[in-house]
């Protein structure tokens, strides 16, 4: 296992080496100009000086492995420093955002905790739901409950997020007035009340992205376990005379969630990609809207930066998927 | 796979002609759901192409003096409302009818899922195809599928429509441009589950009797896919051709949605839903009718899909 898990950790180098270079191209060929925005008067040799000081002077060939130096070493030596109050970065040069002027990391970080809380959320949220559902589903195969969750998920499934979340703020915002239509990401819990506040902001951006989730993992879950509950152990358990409880919640369950758990893994990147829209409607300030926003000024260390982090998450949840189905599932042999 | 058992089976029933694309349709009926998603997509694409010849407003015209119009039924609760029977789903802000945008947005986001679903299946189905045949190239390709499979697509088809959108603009025309961009953005990110069923059933077809027969008898590597492969692969073919006219509709209104889709003049459903979020306080219809109208669209190509997928399954057939 071990011997397979660094195989897979040194395949993955190439393959970001590749998705990064592929980025940058696209980036590259592109005829978008982050000088496009500045005004008409400035001359043509001051404009090249501009481009220059932007890093834009150089061939790809040059700023392609300066990019990953200051991807993969420069930055984490910061991150370093900033932890341990060490100086292993040395003033280097450090990516930064053609637009603030300030480093790109920086940026992110200040975003990434109001994206990782809703996004955590919602999948938590989305999992605990969608896990009842499919083993009641499975269990009461073709009954009223089955056909619903059947329902509910093609819906899930069919009706994108723009339209949900919409749908929400219409109903709950605006009809209801039960709850506020946009995300508050200023708003500092320091008491029950404002904790009350928070719960309500919360509710409708988690449960857009969580129907999604919910859809998803609630079909595997179903149809992982029905594959078990066929087998002839579920007899042999039931022959021992296990309650049924014992039979469905211990050896069924445990042998369906092992495919189930890789899917929960799998769909980690999605569901930040479907934060890009949530955070978009409900006017959260997270690295989706960073996103679309430096998309549309040009900054191109920054769209760079943050679609190549996304990537990095697909990769690594691969792997993770990959692992734990071998470490839970003792018939998985990779090596 | 599914031939055999297809055409012993039903020639007992010896009153007419039967093939498998009838037992097919026969077991297809079966699933209620998909037969209502097979009706409703059959009458959303009859409401849009044909009905502009009887709704013939232009989408585009600005009657300022109308605008601002509720929906018929808004009298039911508020008798106070300003509807009129000349526009029955109402206008927007700048008096545009919104069922005539409804009809062109639909023709727009129709025909860029379809197109880009062909596209993507298109894609697929050679790369797939290819991998699973052709021994030597299997590694490469599923290695580039894999790769592809990684990336990060919405973000990327982003980059790509704000990036490639003015030089496309200027060599096809606004509408023309954007078309191009979009379908080929859609298509070339969404091939890769297809390029992966369709390599996995080839690979399984390579090893059965009647490859080896036709392979025996000198059949080239050409005919061989076209005759032999092609034919058996179109049933997980069909199916996820549904799956991607479906992902194919909802990126399209996405993208718009984000603003980085169609010009504004250029009503698709996800446009036309994007432009109204900011009044959606007051005309809470402008954003639902066409939200709906995606979702249903949607939700109805899904159950055909899972209805083609029974019907197809000959495991199921015939029960």
């Amino acid at each position: 296992m071990l011997t397979y898990t660094i195989r897979r950790l040194l395949l993955s180098i190439p393959t970001l080496l590749f998705i990064a270079f592929v980025i940058f191209m696209l980036l590259e060929l592109a005829p978008g100009d982050p000088m496009a925005n500045m005004p008409l008067s400035i001359p043509p040799e001051i404009k090249q000086k501009m481009r220059e000081a932007l890093g834009l002077g150089e061939p790809w060939y040059v700023r392609f492995p300066l990019w990953l130096n200051q991807f993969f070493v420069v930055e984490p030596q910061y991150w370093i420093d900033n932890t341990f109050g060490t100086n292993f970065a040395d003033g280097a040069q450090r990516i930064i955002s053609f637009n603030s002027r300030s480093p790109v990391f920086d940026t992110i970080s200040e975003r990434l905790p109001q994206t990782v809380w809703v996004v955590a959320m919602s999948y938590v949220v989305g999992v605990l739901i969608a896990l009842p559902i499919g083993i009641i589903s499975a269990y009461r195969q073709y009954s009223v409950f089955d056909q619903a969750g059947t329902f509910v998920s093609m819906i899930g499934f069919s009706v994108p997020p723009f339209f949900s979340g919409v749908l929400l703020i219409v109903i709950f915002s605006v009809q209801l007035k039960w709850l506020p239509s946009i995300y508050d990401t200023t708003h500092v819990v320091n008491s029950w009340d404002s904790f009350v506040f928070q719960l309500r902001q919360m509710v409708m951006p988690v449960m857009v992205l969580a129907l999604q989730t919910t859809a998803q993992v609630s079909r595997y879950m179903r149809a992982s376990m029905l594959d078990n509950l066929g087998q002839d152990y579920v007899r042999t358990a039931r022959a021992k005379g296990m309650s049924e409880s014992v039979v469905v919640m211990k050896h069924v369950l445990r042998n369906s969630m092992i495919p189930v758990i890789t899917v929960i893994a799998l769909g980690i990147p999605s569901i930040f990609g479907g934060a890009i829209i949530t955070e978009q409607i409900f006017k959260v300030n997270g690295l989706g809207q960073l996103l679309i926003i430096s998309l549309q000024a040009s900054d191109i260390p920054m769209v760079m930066t943050i679609t190549f982090l996304l990537a990095v998450l697909i990769v690594l949840m691969n792997l993770i998927a990959d692992i734990l189905y071998g470490i839970l599932d003792p018939r998985i042999r990779y090596d | 796979m599914t031939e055999q058992t297809a055409q012993t089976v039903p020639t007992a029933s010896a009153e007419k002609q039967r093939n498998q694309w009838l037992d097919v349709w026969d077991q297809f009926k079966t699933h209620k759901g998909a037969v209502f998603g097979l009706f409703f997509l059959i009458f959303i694409t009859l409401f849009c192409l044909a009905g502009p010849w009887i709704w013939n407003i232009d989408p585009g015209d600005l009657d300022i003096r109308n605008k601002d119009v509720r929906p018929i039924y808004t009298v039911i609760w508020d008798s106070n409302a300003k509807v009129s029977w000349a526009r029955p789903m109402g206008t927007d802000n700048l008096g545009r009818d919104i069922m005539a945008n409804i009809m062109q947005g639909g023709r727009i986001s129709l025909a860029v899922g379809w197109t880009a679903m062909i596209l993507a299946i298109v894609i697929g189905t050679a790369i797939g195809v290819t991998a699973g045949y052709f021994r030597r190239l299997d590694g490469l390709l599923m290695r580039f599928t894999d790769l592809v499979l990684a990336l990060p697509l919405l973000p990327l088809l982003l980059v790509m429509m704000l990036l490639f959108r003015d030089p496309l603009r200027a060599a096809f025309g606004p509408e023309q441009g954007i078309f191009i961009l979009i379908v080929t953005g859609i298509g070339i990110t969404s091939w890769m589950q297809t390029a992966r069923i369709v390599r996995g059933d080839v690979m399984a077809l390579k090893e059965r009797e009647f490859v080896l027969a036709a392979r025996s008898i000198g059949t080239p590597a050409r005919r061989m896919i076209t005759r032999h492969l092609l034919p058996n692969v179109l049933s997980p073919i069909m199916v996820s051709a549904t799956l991607g006219l479906a992902t194919a509709i909802i990126t399209e209104s996405a993208l718009s949605f984000l603003g980085l889709g169609f010009p504004s003049d250029f009503p698709t459903w996800g446009k036309i839903l994007f432009d109204n979020v900011d009044r959606m306080t007051a005309f809470p219809e402008r954003v639902i009718w066409p939200g709906l109208a995606i979702s249903l669209t949607v939700l109805s190509v899904n159950y055909i899909g899972d209805g083609l997928r029974d019907a197809l399954d000959p495991r199921i057939r015939g029960l």
